[in-house]
C-alpha cells in the first residue's frame, strides 16, 4: 500500500493525521457549510449582517417551507423527476443494444461506429446548440420535458455505449458461443443470457445518468422556459434573480435542489464511483 | 422536415383539445407570460388577472412570471416557438426587433375600438411603428434621485438644482463618512441610467435620441462632454465601492443603514425601500440638477407595455384582456399597487408622495421624456454601451478605448 | 415465407447486429451527428434565426479576427484549460492524503467527493456567496488578518481565475476519486521490493506509483480538459460574463451571439462553436487514436 499505512508510522505521524483529516474535511466543505448554516438562518439575521456568527435563532421549518410554498420550486423538482427518470430509462435500454451489438458481433463498421459514439461524448454543446433547438420547435416539443428527455437520451446514449461495450466485452464469450450451438436466438442471448449479467453496469449507468441529467443546466437554459418544463438547475438560477439579497432562501432551495443526487450517490456508492472510475484501472 | 412540423402542429392542437376537455368552464383559455418577478408587481398583475377573470368567467388565464433578468433572452425564444398569447415587454424601439421579425401583432382594432388614441395619447408614440399600434402601455415611472432626507437634514444639505450644488452635497456627505451615492452595475443597465441623466443634462434630449438612433457617432465630441461630468463625479469617488459586484437591490442596505446618501434610479426603488424600513420622513426624492441651464431638462419615464403576440392561439380572448388592461380603473388599481404611474389620462395616480412627485415633475417637462438607454438604442447596441459605461465607472482611464469600441459597434449596428 | 427464414438464418450474424444498433444510432445521428453538420453549414451564413439565411461564405470568421470579445474569451479558455489541468496533481495530493486505512475513512472518502455530485448551478452560487465584498467568507477572512476587500467577480484581473477555483473544486473531487481507485489497484509486491531498495516518499512515487497510475492518469486528463472547454454553467450563474465581458470563455460567447435578448446571430454564434469544436476536436482525435492502438493490440 502507498502511501505507508499510517498505523506502521510514529505515534505522533498518527495522531497529527487523524487531527488533521477532520480539519481538512471543514476546510474542503467550508464554502458548503456556510450555505447550509445560512439556509436555516432567519430573515432578520441576513438584514442585520450576522452572516457567520451563531444563528440568533434557527429557522430550519420557515426557510424551507418559504421556499416550497412563496416559489415553483416544487414545480421545478418535479420536472427534473419527469426528465431524469425517463433518460436514465431510455438511454440505459438505447446503450444496451448498442454496446451489446458492438461488443459481440465482428462486422467491418464496428469500430467506426464505436468511436462515433464515443467521440460524441466530447463534442462541445454549443455546436449542437442552434440545430438541436430547431429540431425540437419542428417536433413541437421544445419548452417540455420531452424536448429534453429525447435529447438527454440521444447524448447519453454515446457515453453508455462506451460503458457497456466495454463491460460485455469482459463477460465470458464462450457463454454465448454455447447459446448459439444450441441455436438460441440473437434476442434472446442479449435478454436471457447477457442482460443478467450486466446488472452492475446497469445500476452503475442509471446512477450516473441521473447525476449528469439531474445536474445538466445548458440544455435546461436553451430548451425550455418557465416552470411548466424548466428543472431546478434553471429554475434555481431564476429563483436567484428573484431572491436577491434573499440569502437564507437561496442557500435553503440550493440544498433542496442539491438532495436527490447527494442521497442517489450515498445510496448507491459502489456503483457511482465503479462508472466513473471506469478505465482508471488497468483491467 | 416540414411534415414533422405539421405532425408537431397537430400533436399540440390534439394536446390542447385533451387540455380543454379536461377544463371544468367552456374552456377558453388565454396565456400570459410576464417578466414580473418583482413582489409587488407580480401582486398586481395577479389582481388585475383576477379582476379579469370575475367580469369573464369562462376564460380560464393561465400566468407564466418568469424572473426579470431571464425573461430579457427568454422571449424571443418562446416568441418564436411556443409563443403565449399575451407578452409584457417595453415601449420605445426595444419593442422594434419583435416588431420586425413580426413577432408582435398590431392592434390598431383593440386601440380604434376604446378610443385609446384619447386615453393613452402620452404613450401612443412609443408604441407606434410604421403607423401601426403594437401595444398596450399600462404603467410608466420616474427616474431620479432618492435621498436620505434626514441625513441631509442632520448635515445642513439643500436639495441640489444644479450641478455645483450636487456636487457639493456629495463633498459634505464624503466629510461625514457617507458615500454619495449608491450603485450596483453588476447588471449594467444602472449605469446607463447615470449616463441617460448625464447626457440629457448635458446635450439635451434631440442629441440624446439621436445618439441613441446611431446618428452620431460616439466619438463625438458631445459625448465626451457628458463622460467628462461623469468623471468628475468618479473623480470625486462619489459611488459605492465595488459596485460592478453588486446588482441593484444588493446597493440598496448601504443606503438603508445610512452609509450611503443618495441613489439615482426609477420609482420602484421606493417599494424594496419601504420594505427595509425607510419611511417618509427618512427617504426623499429630488430632480436630477441642471447641469446647463440652456438646456430643457427632459426626463427618463420608461413606460412598461403588454402586447399581443403574432403567434398567440386564443386571439379574441386576448384582445379582450388588451382592451382590459387599457381601462382607467384597472390601471389605477394596478399602478396603485405597484407605486407607478398609470397612463390612461383618466386613471388616478395614488396619493403616494413619491408618485405625486413624480407625477408633478413628468407633467411640467418640456425638454421631452425618453423611455431609456436600453429601450431607446436597439438591443446590440445597448449592450455594448452599458458594458462600456460599466468599465468605464472602474477604469476611467479607458475612456478612448470604450468609444472607439461603441463607435465600431454603432457602425455594424445601424447598417 | 422458408426462404426469408433461411435467408435470416444464414445471415443472423450479419443483420443481427444493425438491429440492436438501429434505435441508438438513429436517436444519435439525429440529435448529435447531424447537428455538427449543420452548425458548420449555418457558420456560413447571416442569420438570426428567424429570417432568410443569407449565405456570406467565410465572413463570420472574417469578423472573428477582429473581435476583442472572441480573443478575449480565446484567452479566457486558454486560462480555464491550463489551470483546470492543477486538478490532476491535486486530485492525486488528496487522494494520497486519503489513501489509508483508519477508522472512518470511508465516511472521509465520500464527503470529500462530495461537491462532484452537486449541479454546477449549486456550485456557482455558493462559491459568488463565499466571494461577496461585503459578508461573503473570503473577504470576512481577509479582513480578519487586516487585508483589503477584493470583489473577486467584480474585477476583470481575478474573475475568471475565481470562477475557475469554482470548478476545480469538484474537478479536484472528480480526480481524486480516479486515484484513489487506481491506488487499489497498485501492485503491493513492486512497493514492497522497492521499500527493501530504500525507495521512499518521493522518489517511490514518482518511480514506483505514478507509471501504475498511468491510466488513471489518462482518464483524469481527458474528463478535466473536456471540463475546461465545457465551462459554461459557473460563468453564466456567477459572472454572466462580466465584468465588461472580462470572464467571458467561447461557450459562453457563443450563447450570447446567439441566444441573449443582444443576439440572435446565430450565423456568427455557430462560427463560435465550430471554432471550439476544432480545437476539441485535436484532444478527440487524440483520445480515439490511443484507444484504436489498445483495440489493435488486444
Amino acid at each position: 500500500m502507498f502511501p505507508t499505512p499510517i498505523q506502521n508510522t510514529s505515534r505522533r505521524t498518527y495522531i497529527a493525521y487523524q487531527v488533521l483529516l477532520p480539519v481538512t474535511l471543514i476546510l474542503w466543505l467550508l464554502p458548503l457549510l456556510g450555505v447550509a448554516l445560512t439556509s436555516i438562518r432567519p430573515a432578520s439575521d441576513i438584514t442585520a449582517g450576522n452572516y457567520w456568527g451563531w444563528p440568533s435563532s434557527f429557522s430550519l421549518i420557515e426557510n424551507y417551507r418559504a421556499v416550497f410554498t412563496n416559489s415553483p420550486l416544487a414545480a421545478y423538482i418535479l420536472n427534473s423527476f419527469k426528465v431524469t427518470i425517463p433518460t436514465v430509462i431510455g438511454a440505459i435500454a438505447l446503450s444496451s443494444l448498442t454496446g451489446f451489438a458492438l461488443a459481440i458481433y465482428k462486422f467491418r463498421a464496428n469500430l467506426l461506429i464505436f468511436f462515433l459514439f464515443v467521440a460524441g461524448n466530447f463534442i462541445p454543446f454549443q455546436i449542437l446548440m442552434v440545430p438541436v433547438r430547431d429540431l425540437s420547435i419542428q417536433m413541437g416539443v421544445y419548452n417540455s420535458v420531452w424536448g429534453l428527455i429525447l435529447f438527454h437520451i440521444a447524448f447519453q446514449t454515446g457515453f453508455c455505449t462506451l460503458f457497456m461495450r466495454n463491460f460485455i466485452r469482459g463477460l465470458p464469450f464462450e457463454l454465448i458461443e454455447a447459446a448459439r450451438i444450441e441455436d438460441v436466438s440473437e434476442f434472446r442471448i442479449f435478454w436471457f443470457i447477457v442482460l443478467p449479467l450486466m446488472r452492475p453496469a446497469l445500476a452503475a449507468l442509471a446512477v450516473l445518468v441521473f447525476t449528469f441529467v439531474w445536474n445538466d443546466y445548458f440544455w435546461a437554459t436553451v430548451l425550455t422556459q418557465g416552470a411548466h418544463a424548466q428543472p431546478v438547475t434553471a429554475g434555481l438560477h431564476a429563483l436567484n434573480g428573484e431572491w436577491i439579497a434573499a440569502w437564507h432562501l437561496v442557500s435553503a432551495g440550493s440544498i433542496v435542489a442539491a438532495l436527490p443526487p447527494v442521497l442517489m450517490f450515498f445510496l448507491m456508492q459502489k456503483h457511482f464511483i465503479a462508472g466513473l472510475t471506469l478505465g482508471a484501472v488497468k483491467s | 422536415m416540414f411534415n414533422a412540423v405539421k405532425l408537431g402542429l397537430r400533436l399540440t392542437s390534439a394536446l390542447a383539445v385533451v387540455a380543454a376537455l379536461a377544463m371544468p368552464a367552456t374552456g377558453k383559455e388565454l396565456v400570459i407570460n410576464s417578466d414580473s418577478s418583482f413582489p409587488a408587481i407580480k401582486a398586481a398583475f395577479e389582481q388585475a388577472i383576477a379582476g379579469f377573470e370575475a367580469e369573464n368567467p369562462d376564460i380560464n388565464v393561465t400566468f407564466n412570471v418568469f424572473d426579470n433578468e431571464a425573461y430579457k433572452s427568454a422571449i424571443r425564444n418562446f416568441l418564436s416557438a411556443d409563443a403565449p398569447d399575451i407578452a409584457t415587454w417595453f415601449a420605445g424601439n426595444r419593442m422594434l426587433p419583435y416588431v420586425d421579425a413580426k413577432l408582435f401583432a398590431p392592434i390598431d382594432d383593440v386601440w380604434a375600438a376604446n378610443n385609446m388614441s384619447d386615453t393613452l395619447k402620452s404613450a401612443e408614440s412609443s408604441v407606434t411603428f410604421y403607423d401601426k399600434k403594437w401595444a398596450i402601455p399600462y404603467t410608466y415611472y420616474q427616474w431620479g434621485v432618492y435621498y436620505r432626507k434626514d441625513i441631509f437634514a442632520k448635515l445642513g444639505i439643500a436639495v441640489p438644482t444644479n450641478w455645483e450644488e450636487f456636487k457639493q452635497a456629495g463633498e459634505t456627505l464624503k466629510a461625514n463618512n457617507i458615500v454619495p451615492m449608491a450603485i450596483g452595475t453588476k447588471f449594467p443597465w444602472t449605469a446607463a441610467g447615470v449616463f441617460d441623466y448625464l447626457n440629457l443634462r448635458t446635450n439635451g434630449y434631440d442629441f440624446h435620441m439621436a445618439l441613441t438612433r446611431g446618428e452620431i457617432p460616439w466619438t463625438d465630441a458631445r459625448v465626451r462632454k457628458t463622460m467628462a461630468h461623469w468623471q468628475e463625479l468618479l473623480d470625486a469617488n462619489f459611488f459605492l465601492e465595488n459596485h460592478a459586484a453588486n446588482s441593484w437591490q444588493e446597493a440598496l442596505p448601504p443606503l438603508v443603514n445610512g452609509k450611503a446618501g443618495m441613489y439615482l434610479m426609477g420609482n420602484f426603488i421606493v417599494e424594496p425601500l419601504r420594505e427595509a424600513g425607510l419611511t417618509d420622513e427618512t427617504l426623499g426624492f429630488f430632480q436630477f440638477p441642471v447641469i446647463d441651464p440652456a438646456i430643457p431638462t427632459a426626463e427618463d419615464a420608461p413606460a412598461n407595455t403588454i402586447h399581443l403576440a403574432a403567434k398567440a392561439t386564443n386571439v379574441e380572448e386576448a384582445k379582450k384582456f388588451l382592451a382590459y388592461f387599457a381601462r382607467a380603473d384597472v390601471q389605477s388599481a394596478m399602478n396603485e399597487k405597484m407605486s407607478q404611474l398609470p397612463v390612461n389620462s383618466k386613471s388616478t395616480v395614488a396619493n403616494d408622495p413619491f408618485l405625486q412627485a413624480g407625477f408633478k415633475m413628468l407633467s411640467n417637462t418640456d425638454g421631452g421624456l425618453a423611455q431609456f438607454f436600453d429601450r431607446d438604442a436597439p438591443a446590440e447596441m445597448a449592450k455594448a454601451g452599458m458594458e462600456g459605461f460599466q468599465e468605464f465607472m472602474v477604469k476611467p482611464d479607458r475612456l478612448d478605448a470604450i468609444l472607439d469600441r461603441l463607435e465600431t459597434v454603432r457602425q455594424r449596428v445601424y447598417k | 415465407m422458408l426462404s426469408a427464414s433461411r435467408v435470416w438464418k444464414e445471415n443472423k450474424l450479419r443483420i443481427a447486429p444493425w438491429l440492436f444498433l438501429a434505435p441508438g444510432i438513429a436517436m444519435f445521428s439525429l440529435y448529435i451527428l447531424l447537428p455538427v453538420f449543420q452548425s458548420i453549414s449555418i457558420s456560413l451564413f447571416d442569420w438570426d434565426g428567424l429570417g432568410e439565411k443569407k449565405f456570406i461564405g467565410l465572413a463570420n470568421y472574417a469578423e472573428l479576427l477582429h473581435d476583442d470579445a472572441f480573443f478575449t474569451s480565446l484567452k479566457n479558455n486558454v486560462a480555464w484549460l491550463v489551470l483546470y489541468l492543477l486538478a490532476i496533481p491535486a486530485g492525486l495530493f488528496v487522494a494520497l492524503f486519503l489513501n489509508q486505512t483508519t477508522r472512518g475513512i470511508r465516511i472521509y472518502k465520500s464527503m470529500f467527493f462530495f461537491p462532484l455530485v452537486i449541479s454546477q448551478v449549486v456550485v456557482g452560487l455558493i462559491f459568488s456567496w463565499f466571494y461577496d465584498p461585503h459578508f461573503g467568507l473570503l473577504n470576512t477572512i481577509l479582513g480578519g488578518v487586516g487585508l483589503p476587500t477584493i470583489a473577486v467577480l467584480a474585477d476583470e484581473r481575478f474573475v475568471t481565475y475565481g470562477v475557475i477555483v469554482a470548478g476545480l473544486w469538484p474537478q479536484i473531487a472528480y480526480c481524486m476519486i480516479l486515484y484513489l481507485t487506481g491506488l487499489n489497484a497498485v501492485n503491493s509486491e513492486q512497493i514492497e521490493a522497492a521499500r527493501l531498495d530504500n525507495a521512499h516518499g518521493w522518489r517511490m512515487l514518482w518511480f514506483i506509483i505514478l507509471p501504475q497510475l498511468k491510466p488513471a492518469t489518462f482518464i483524469a486528463i481527458v474528463v478535466t480538459v473536456i471540463g475546461a472547454l465545457r465551462s459554461f454553467d459557473l460563468i453564466s450563474v456567477m459572472t454572466g460574463g462580466g465584468p465588461w465581458g472580462a470572464s467571458r470563455v467561447l461557450a459562453y460567447y457563443m450563447y450570447e451571439q446567439a441566444f441573449s435578448e443582444y443576439g440572435f446571430r446565430m450565423g456568427y454564434g455557430a462560427a463560435i462553436a465550430v471554432v471550439l469544436f476544432a480545437i476539441m476536436l485535436v484532444y478527440i482525435s487524440a483520445f480515439l487514436f490511443k484507444m484504436y492502438r489498445e483495440e489493435k493490440g488486444r
